[in-house]
Parts: C-alpha cells; sequence; structure tokens
C-alpha cells in the first residue's frame, strides 16, 4: 500500500497477497507465459530446446519455491487460498508427478515421426497437409506452455478456499487439458473425438459446480468454507438450498476424479489422448481434484457429514465395483487402466468416508502410490508398439514377457502396485484408507472395498499372465527402445513404487504430518 | 520367558547375516553376463561371509548367561497404521542360531560343491543368484521375530524353490514340477495367512513376544485353531501328509538344490515354525495330538516309497519326508520332543546333504543317469563318494555312534514314553529306513555292475568331493557333539523348554529294540539285493503295495480328488459367473440406463449425449438420496 497515492486507496481496497506462498502458482504460470513467448518469438529448430529449459527450468525453480514458502499454517490471499499440511503436500506432489510426467513428453525415439504429438492439429487428419508435415518430420512444441498452464491450475485447486478461487481453479487446470487430449499423432480422429467430448461433458459438470456454487451463496451468504461451515451450525437458513447446493458441487468434483456414475468420460479420453497426456492427466488431475474434494467436504461441509456421508460411501461403493467390474471385460489396454483408476478413485473416496486425519493422510499417501504407478504403467504403454503406434489390443502384450523381461517386469511391478500387493507402495496405500474408514465405524464400505480389489487383483494378475505364460500370438509386437528422459521417468515410478512398499513408513510420517487442514 | 534385549556390539552384526547373501543375490542376477566369469565365486564369497559373522555371534552368545543370550535388532517400522504395527527387526536366540548356523555351514559346503557340478553350464551365474536369494529368505525365515516377517521369508524360499526346481528350463518335466511344488505351496500358505490374521484379531500383534504373552488368555479353540493353521503351513512347507507330493516331484532341479533346500534346510522349516510356535501348541493338545498323527503317518508313508523307487534322487526325497516326519512327530511331544526334533533336524542338515552330495557325485560320473537299476558296484571306481556316502547311511540308520543313533534313538524314546503305540510305529519306521537305505547302498555302490554301455564312471574333482568329507565328518560326529552332557538340551531350553522323558522302558532297552529293528531292515535288504540279482528292468508282476509306492502312495490321485478338481470345478463355476452373471448383470444395467438392451453397447462406445444423458440421471440421483437422507 505503500506506493500508492493516498486518493486511491479508499477506492480501490488492495489485497495483500503473500508472494511468498503464492510463488509456486505464480512460477508457474510465468513458465507457461515464457512458453508462448518462445512458441511466438523462436525459430522452430530453437524451441524445443528452449521449452525445455523453460519448463523444467520452471518446475524445478516451483519446487524449490515450495520448499522454502515456510511451514507456517494461514489462511492467506485475502482469505481465498489455505496454506496448510494438505496444500503443500498435493502441491508438492503435483509438481514432482509433472516433472515426471514431461520427461515422457520429450521423447524423440520411440515414434518414427519423432514425438507422440501431431505436427499441426488443425491439419485435418489424413490430408495432404498433415501427409507433408509428417514426411517433413515437423515437430511441435506447443504442448510444454499448455501443460504448464494446466500445472498451474492444478496447483490452486487443492489449496482454493472458497468456491470462486476453486472455479476458476477448475477451468485453469481443465482447459488445457481438453485441447492436449486432441493432439496425437496416430489415430487422430479418435484424439479429436475424445477432445471435444471431454470438453463438452467438462463444460457440462463445470455447470453443475457453478450452480451448486450459486445455491450454497444463497445458503451461507458467502462463497468462503470456513463461513459456510459456520453458516450450517448456526440453522439460520433453509435447508433446501444447502442440500441442492452440496448435490451440485459434488457433481462437478466427482465428475472430475472419474467417480460413477459421472466416469464415462473417462475410457474414451484416456484411449484418444497420447499416451503420455493421459500419464500426466490421469497423474495429476485425480491429486488435485481429490485435494479440492477433501477439502471441500472436510472443511465446508464437516459439520453436515450426516448429510451427505451416505451419499458419498454409495459413490465410493458404486465406483469401485463399476471400475473393476468393467475392467475385466477389456480387452484395449489403456480402456482397462481408465477403469482401473476408475477404480481407484472408489479406493480413494473410502478415505474420504473416514472424515478423520487418518484417513486424509491415508488419502495423501495413497495419491503418491497411485500417481507414480499410474505414470509408470502408461509410460510403458508407449513402447510397446505395432506397424500403426502403440500396440493397444491386450493380445499384442502376450509373451512379452519373453521377448522384453525388463520391461514386462516393470510393468508388472506398477500393476501388482495397483492390485495393492505387499512390498509395492500400492498395499500400505490401500491398507491405510481401509483401515481408516474401518475405523469410522465404514465397515461395510471396507468390506466392498475388499471385494473389489479381489476383482481387481484378477485383471492385473491375468495381464502378468498373459506377458509371462502365454505364448505371442503375432510378431508384429515391438518394444521401442525409449530416450533417456523416458527411462529417468520409469526408473523413478518404479523407485518410488518399490521404496513406498518396502519403507512405507517414510511416506506415511509426512503424509501424517500434513494431514491437517487449516479451516 | 526368557528375556529379550536389544542388539549391541557382535550381535548388532545379525542383519549381516542376511544382507550379504541378499546383496550378492541381487548383484548376481542383476548385472547380466558381466559377471558370468567370477558370479560363482561372488556367491561363495556372500555365504562365506554370513557364516563367518554366524560363527562370530555364536561365540558371542556363547559367552553369556544362557538367560540373557536372546537379543532383538530393530532396523525399521516397517508399517504403522494405529493398531496394525510391523516392524522389521530381527530376533537372535539359541533356537535360530542353530538354524543359522546350519543354513550358512551346510549352505557354504554346497556352494564350494556346486561350483564344480554346475562347471559348464551356461547359466551357472543365475543358480548361484538363486542360490544366495534362497540362503538369504531362509535366514531372514528364522531370524524374523514376528509372523509376518517370518511370511516374508516364507515366501522367499518357496519362490527361490520355485525357481531352482524349474531350473532347467529345457527340460519338459522341470516345468511341471516347479508349478507343482508352487500350487500345493500355496495351500499350505494359506494356512500361515489364516494363523497370522486370527492371532491379529485374538492378541492384536504378530510378534513373537506379543503372541507368546498373549495366548495363555485366549480361548481354547482360538488356540488350536492357531495350532492347526500353522500346521497346515508347516506341512505344505515340509512336504508332510497330506501335502508331500511335490517334494518328489522336486527332484526336477540341479543336486546341489536337492541337497540344500529340498533335504537339509528349507524342508526344516515346518518343524522350526512348530519348535518356534512352542507356547501355541503347548496350550493347544488337540493340534498338538494332530501334529503327532500327520508326523507319523509321514515318517511311514515316506518309507514305504523310498523303498520301492529305483530313481536314486527320489529314493532319498522319500527319506527326507520321512526323516521330516521323525521331527514332526518329536515336535509334537511338546516340551519333551523339541530338543530332539532339532537335534535330529541339524544331524540330518549333516547327513541326507552328504547323501544328496554323494548322489550328485554318482550322478555326475555317470552321466546324468539317476535309475539304481543300472548303477551297481560303483565302489570299484568312486571311493571316496563310497565312503562318505557310506557313513551318511550308518549315520541315518542310526548305527551307533554315529550322529543317528544319538539323535533318533531319543525321539523313538520319547515316543515310546508318551505312548506304545506311536513308539511302536516309530520303531517301525527305523526299520524302514534301515531297510530302505540299504537297498539304496547295495544297489549303487555294491553288487555286479549293470552300467549302460555309454559310461565311464570316475570320481568327482575336489571342489564336489571336499564338502562331501566334510558333511562325512559332520555326520559321524555331530551326534555326539549335541548329545554329549545334555549340550543341546541346554542350549536350547530357554526358548523351548525341556522336560526329560518318562518312560516304563529303559533307555538300554528301548535302543536294543531298536537296532533290533534296524537289523532286521538290513537283513531284509541283503536279502532281497545282494544275495540275489538286481533286473536291469523293474519287475511287472509285483505286489499291490510296490505298486501303490511307485505311484507314491497315490499322492497325486489323492491331491487330484481334494484340490485339483474342486478347485477346477470352483474355476469353471466361476468363469461360468463370469460369463453369465457378470456379464449379463453388467449388460443389463447398462441396458436399462438406456432403455433398449439393443444399445448397451452404444452406451460403452460412444455418444456424447448419452453420457450426459447418464450425468444427468446420477445428478438427480444424487439430489434424491441427499433428499431422503436430509429429511
Amino acid at each position: 500500500m505503500m506506493g500508492l497515492p493516498a486518493a486511491t486507496q479508499g477506492l480501490f481496497p488492495v489485497p495483500q497477497l503473500e508472494y511468498q506462498n503464492l510463488a509456486p502458482v505464480l512460477i508457474v504460470l510465468a513458465a507457461a507465459l515464457l512458453g508462448v513467448l518462445v512458441e511466438a518469438f523462436l525459430p522452430r529448430t530453437a524451441r524445443f530446446r528452449a521449452q525445455l529449459v523453460v519448463t523444467f527450468g520452471g518446475l524445478l525453480i516451483a519446487l524449490a519455491a515450495l520448499f522454502f514458502a515456510g511451514n507456517t499454517d494461514g489462511v492467506i490471499a485475502e482469505g481465498a487460498i489455505a496454506w496448510d499440511g494438505p496444500a503443500r503436500f498435493l502441491q508438492g506432489l503435483i509438481l514432482v508427478l509433472s516433472f515426471v510426467a514431461f520427461l515422457l513428453f520429450t521423447d524423440r525415439k520411440i515414434d518414427p515421426g519423432r514425438d507422440a504429438f501431431a505436427p499441426r492439429v488443425s491439419a485435418v487428419p489424413g490430408s495432404a497437409e498433415e501427409q507433408s508435415l509428417t514426411e517433413k518430420l515437423v515437430q511441435q512444441t506447443e504442448v510444454y506452455p499448455l501443460a504448464l498452464f494446466s500445472v498451474s491450475g492444478m496447483l490452486l485447486f487443492p489449496a482454493a478456499n472458497d468456491l470462486l478461487m476453486m472455479f476458476v481453479a477448475l477451468e485453469v487446470l481443465s482447459l488445457p487439458l481438453y485441447l492436449l487430449a486432441g493432439m496425437a499423432r496416430r489415430r487422430r480422429l479418435l484424439s479429436q473425438e475424445a477432445a471435444l467430448k471431454y470438453f463438452l461433458l467438462g463444460a457440462y459438470s463445470s455447470a453443475f459446480f457453478l450452480f451448486g456454487s450459486a445455491m450454497i451463496y444463497g445458503y451461507a451468504n458467502s462463497l468462503r468454507f470456513s463461513e459456510i461451515a459456520a453458516a450450517t451450525s448456526s440453522q439460520s437458513a433453509s435447508e433446501g438450498l444447502l442440500l441442492v447446493g452440496i448435490g451440485l458441487i459434488s457433481v462437478g468434483l466427482l465428475f472430475k476424479i472419474g467417480a460413477a456414475p459421472f466416469h464415462e468420460w473417462t475410457p474414451d479420453v484416456y484411449q484418444g489422448a497420447p499416451t503420455v497426456i493421459t500419464a500426466f492427466m490421469a497423474a495429476t488431475t485425480k491429486v488435485a481434484a481429490f485435494g479440492a474434494l477433501v477439502r471441500i467436504f472436510y472443511v465446508a461441509f464437516g459439520p453436515v457429514r450426516e448429510q451427505w456421508l451416505p451419499l458419498i460411501s454409495v459413490i465410493s461403493a458404486v465406483t469401485m465395483l463399476v471400475g473393476v467390474i468393467f475392467a475385466l471385460t477389456q480387452r484395449e489396454m489403456k480402456r482397462m487402466l481408465a477403469y482401473s483408476s476408475i477404480a481407484h478413485a472408489g479406493f480413494l473416496l473410502t478415505g474420504v468416508v473416514a472424515l478423520s486425519q487418518k484417513g486424509v493422510s491415508a488419502i495423501l499417501f495413497y495419491l503418491v502410490a497411485y500417481g507414480f504407478a499410474t505414470i509408470g504403467a502408461f509410460g510403458i504403454v508407449t513402447l510397446v508398439r505395432d506397424g500403426a503406434g502403440e500396440a493397444s489390443d491386450l493380445s499384442a502384450w502376450a509373451g512379452l514377457g519373453k521377448r522384453s523381461p525388463g520391461v514386462a517386469a516393470l510393468f508388472s511391478l506398477f500393476l501388482l502396485s495397483m492390485a495393492g500387493i505387499p512390498l509395492t507402495a500400492g498395499f500400505p496405500a490401500k491398507f491405510a484408507v481401509f483401515s481408516a474408514a474401518a475405523a469410522s465405524g465404514a465397515s461395510w464400505l471396507v468390506i466392498v472395498g475388499v471385494i473389489a480389489s479381489a476383482i481387481a487383483g484378477f485383471f492385473y494378475v491375468r495381464i502378468i499372465v498373459l506377458m509371462f505364460f502365454t505364448d505371442p500370438q503375432d510378431d508384429n509386437t515391438t518394444v521401442a527402445i525409449p530416450s533417456l528422459a523416458t527411462a529417468i521417468s520409469l526408473a523413478v515410478c518404479a523407485g518410488v513404487t518399490i521404496v513406498l512398499g518396502v519403507l512405507p513408513q517414510i511416506g506415511l510420517e509426512v503424509a501424517d504430518r500434513a494431514s491437517l487442514f487449516i479451516r | 520367558m526368557e528375556t529379550i534385549t536389544a542388539a549391541s556390539g557382535t550381535t548388532s552384526l545379525t542383519w549381516l547375516l542376511i544382507a550379504l547373501p541378499l546383496a550378492g543375490a541381487l548383484i548376481l542376477l542383476g548385472t547380466g553376463r558381466v559377471t558370468n566369469k567370477w558370479g560363482h565365486l561372488l556367491g561363495v564369497a556372500t555365504i562365506a561371509g554370513s557364516f563367518g559373522v554366524a560363527v562370530a555371534l555364536w561365540l558371542n552368545l556363547l559367552s553369556k548367561p544362557s538367560e540373557d543370550r536372546a537379543v532383538r535388532q530393530f532396523l525399521f517400522t516397517w508399517l504403522d497404521l494405529g493398531r496394525f504395527k510391523v516392524d522389521v527387526a530381527f530376533q537372535l536366540d539359541q533356537l535360530s542360531m542353530a538354524f543359522v548356523l546350519l543354513i550358512t555351514g551346510v549352505g557354504l559346503l554346497i556352494h564350494i560343491y556346486a561350483v564344480g557340478y554346475m562347471k559348464g553350464d551356461d547359466g551357472r551365474r543365475r543358480f548361484f543368484g538363486y542360490l544366495n536369494l534362497f540362503v538369504a529368505a531362509m535366514l531372514l525365515l528364522v531370524l524374523a521375530d514376528s509372523y509376518a516377517l517370518l511370511y516374508v521369508g516364507w515366501e522367499g524360499v518357496g519362490l527361490a524353490s520355485y525357481l531352482l526346481i524349474g531350473y532347467y528350463q529345457t527340460r519338459d518335466t522341470a516345468g511341471p514340477a516347479a508349478k507343482k511344488a508352487f500350487v500345493v505351496n500355496r495351500v499350505g500358505d494359506i494356512g500361515m495367512s489364516v494363523a497370522i490374521m486370527l492371532m491379529f484379531a485374538a492378541f492384536g500383534t504378530v510378534t513373537f513376544q506379543g503372541v507368546f504373552a498373549a495366548a495363555p488368555g485366549a480361548s481354547s479353540a482360538m488356540v488350536n485353531g492357531i495350532g492347526f493353521m500353522l500346521l497346515l503351513a508347516a506341512c505344505g512347507k515340509s512336504a508332510q501328509f497330506p501335502l508331500q507330493s511335490w517334494l518328489l516331484d522336486a527332484m526336477e532341479g540341479p543336486t546341489p538344490v536337492s541337497a540344500l533346500i529340498h533335504a537339509a534346510t528349507m524342508v526344516t522349516a515346518g518343524v522350526y515354525l512348530i519348535a518356534r510356535s512352542n507356547p501355541i501348541f503347548d496350550l493347544a493338545p488337540t493340534a498338538q495330538m494332530a501334529v503327532i498323527i500327520v508326523g507319523l503317518i509321514t515318517l511311514l508313508a515316506g518309507g514305504i516309497i523310498a523303498s520301492a523307487k529305483d530313481d536314486i534322487k527320489k529314493a532319498l526325497a522319500g527319506s527326507t519326508m520321512s526323516a521330516i516326519g521323525y521331527m514332526m512327530l518329536a515336535v509334537g511331544l511338546g516340551p519333551t520332543g523339541y530338543v530332539f526334533a532339532i537335534a535330529f533336524l541339524l544331524a540330518h542338515g549333516f547327513f541326507k546333504a552328504g547323501l544328496f552330495l554323494g548322489a550328485g557325485s554318482v550322478m555326475h560320473g555317470m552321466n546324468d543317469q539317476v535309475n539304481m537299476r543300472r548303477f551297481g558296484g560303483l565302489r570299484s571306481v568312486m571311493a571316496i563318494t563310497t565312503a562318505t556316502f557310506g557313513l551318511g547311511y550308518l549315520a541315518i540308520i542310526g548305527i551307533p555312534p554315529l550322529a543317528g543313533y544319538f539323535t533318533k534313538d531319543l525321539i523313538i524314546e520319547s515316543a515310546m514314553a508318551r505312548n506304545p503305540i506311536i513308539g511302536g510305529l516309530a520303531v517301525i519306521g527305523a526299520g524302514l529306513t534301515a531297510f530302505y537305505m540299504s537297498r539304496i547302498f547295495f544297489m549303487t555302490f555294491i553288487g555286479k555292475k549293470r552300467w549302460t554301455e555309454d559310461v565311464h564312471p570316475h570320481e568327482s574333482p575336489w571342489s564336489m568331493t571336499v564338502p562331501m568329507l566334510v558333511l562325512a565328518v559332520g555326520s559321524v560326529a555331530s551326534g555326539y557333539l549335541l548329545m554329549r552332557n545334555n549340550t543341546l538340551e541346554k542350549w536350547l531350553e530357554p526358548v523351548t523348554g525341556f522336560v526329560e522323558p518318562a518312560g516304563s522302558v529303559a533307555p538300554a532297552v528301548m535302543t536294543g529294540i531298536s537296532l533290533a529293528a534296524v537289523a532286521v531292515g538290513i537283513v531284509a535288504a541283503i536279502l532281497l539285493y545282494l544275495r540275489r540279482d538286481v533286473p536291469q528292468v523293474a519287475p511287472e508282476k509285483v505286489s499291490f503295495l510296490v505298486v501303490a509306492a511307485r505311484k507314491d502312495l497315490f499322492g497325486d490321485a489323492f491331491n487330484e480328488a481334494v484340490f485339483m478338481r474342486p478347485g477346477q470345478w470352483l474355476t469353471r463355476s466361476l468363469v461360468w459367473v463370469d460369463n453369465k452373471v457378470i456379464d449379463g448383470a453388467v449388460n443389463g444395467v447398462a441396458a436399462s440406463l438406456g432403455g433398449l438392451s439393443a444399445r448397451a453397447r452404444r452406451i460403452q462406445t460412444g455418444y456424447t449425449r448419452s453420457y450426459s444423458l447418464v450425468m444427468l440421471s446420477g445428478a438427480l440421483l444424487v439430489l434424491v438420496l441427499l433428499a431422503i437422507v436430509g429429511r
């Protein structure tokens, strides 16, 4: 306020911003803008290197900024943003997961057309223009700033402390993802269809969220979570507005995490999007959206838990069952992994139902285990190919263990972690959410969860059996030699999965310390 | 109950016991061809290091008063979720120390032997990697301080055993044998996991200390239940009735594996498990009786099977089953038997490993043949092997003053003290042992040469004979050294307790009875296999008992009827449920949502408008649910 002329002070209340705490978000945003400038002003040949420097440099500086931002909990940015354990933990996780996923973006060795993205997204699929661009090996680098914009939204999403900020973050993270989903180099029609579908349904769900926010504002006369919570205990306004508001906001958030019955976009989008983009968004979107979902239910709607607990419990059970049952009959690897991620949303929701600090820390740990296994699994999917690109049909994976035992073993590791087998990170994660839910009295939900895990174990192990104990059906399948970046990314994912499986206590303790929401 | 102190000084090296072979396994299996040239030497070196640590620890324990010997080394907390807490911590006490010495000592000898035996095999580095992995897992099994960590080692030895049985990938029979061992062991593992769950449910802990402290307060049904589940686990791992059938097929693995894993160490894990769980079994007489019955059935069945097998390794495998049956019988006897079981187990580790290495030496000289009907007269060309095998043979049948005499006779005595029927059956087992071991020895080393034309038998290289000689010394002396002045009783007493068996028959009389049984066995073998010519082809016209014994006493038929057919039926019905019920339900749900069953698949593949319709219905359901709950 010092620098402003005295006369303007009364007219424009200057918001007080804690730049130190906002730095991670702002740095990623700045890097994204810098990336746009790189696209605009640098010659095409120089862009790739420049984008790498900007993107990875930006993420690293943001991580450093997060590290030095301080651990004092508080509500910042005039109450719009919460600075607490879950926010810091999830921001760090999103930055690291993005870094690992972006490493996959940079691979220019796997595909004969070099990277995984269409040379010009606006070119009509199958047209002469596309053909000539492909022959000239034209590469585009717009994905990096777009993905960074999305990351900035994700960083804000789990930290948002009022409904408006949450909505803005939701849109900032979603819009670039809609574009990114349409950028696949191969099977472009499928990719474009996925992008459009994702956009339409995403917009639809945003409308639910916004409408719900309006209802809540009508009820509580505020969008701030703490004030919504205060209003629910004063019992003055109409209960109906609150219930409708909770319902509609839930729909918007449950769509983002891919919970049934709002999950149907997931398999189509995961399948159609470039696989490296799928790896990125499957991991980070779920982290960000769960952060937001848990915060809103714990902080804003915590006092009226009896109202919504049955709803979320039912959705959790339905999501687990839908995910695993549909995954059983999939013939396509990416769709199978999509249904598996739906099932994981259900498992994670059991932690929400726990509604305890143990539940929050279990969710945080689960997100770490899930995020790295997911990026690793989709990363492997990019390697297994046939003549037309990625060999997506399950039959192409038969006998992979005999030809490429290393790749098959790595994929098995990620699948075992998703199945929750001991000595991988998935086991303590699943154990933690289930025991938190059981401790809060949701035994029936835990039983459903254990049954769903058993079914899930079946289709994960089926793929391992397929890879190691079935003879290959055709010889078209090849396993590409990845670039160093992809190899590093896969190694990090495998390392985290094993270390957190063998020594889960490290992760559980950090998650425990970060599990208290500021109100 | 003895006190357990935290590890310090020398005992803080306990973790190295496991870390060395584990590092060896990781290096050998992880580096690929780089280590082909010297990988086997690294494999031997890690076990030698481990054995050195074991000896140092043993001397350290000896220097302390007997009740203060047990130590616990805490490494880190693996999982801490409120009520459920699992530490990675090792418990080094007298019982685990005995096993550690056996595993590293015999393991070292067999590693050295395998250097010569596997020479010229392309996969020698991989083989040593698996062996190191096995030793690490087995040490984890006996050093764990909780059932959960023991289970990790339990599965680890199972994995190593599976990999090693199937080691000769080019043989058609190796794969199925490995699979069989894997599947049968899973049946036993169900017992292990159920036992752990029961303990957690009843006591809230799975550490040995916690469980044993809480066990006296539990209901007798619970303790017996845990006991039966532990027995099931032990039956799987130790090849006891009714889960014995995998051990005979496991002889497909290389002979050093048969010696180390399927004779000296891994198969005794079940005995360890029950001896370790002695506070539970002492509270569960019904489960204890079941242990005795299982041991008796197996010791007789193993002896009968061993008497009819012409394959030298399978005959020895039957003998292993029978010997472990004795150990099970002994641990089933309670505090009178634990010490004798461990004594016999240690002595058996020496002579059975020696016998298997001898069999391997014979195979080495005879172009890998195993049919004893084509052996005979080998003593003339393989003097060292004949001598070491012969000492092992005399030791196992209990000729004084060799190891078997000091250890097995005590088991028979305690059995007789418990009940004359149990004791009588154990005596018959001793006679059987004398018969089948004499048969093996006569058919292989004595009598006429019945060799096939293409063999040129010769003595094995020193890297193989030296371990055999060392083991032969053990077969001769271990029994006396263990039992002299009640050494082992005093050593193990703080862990397992000890009660002198009080029998009505005087020990000297008992010794006379069992020696008479042994004499009958030997004479029968002389009449059948030395006085008469051994046919080169197994006779077809034989009694039912021989037919049954050749078919492993119908163990496979039993498995098929009890485990395989119900299992297949279950899988088939699950597939049916999957096809009809689950798919049907999936289709049904989708159809009802779309309104038309013909469009069921379209919901899955397609239109944004139908997706949004589902979302809208979902939103309405959410609101309805909230309205119902909110009222």
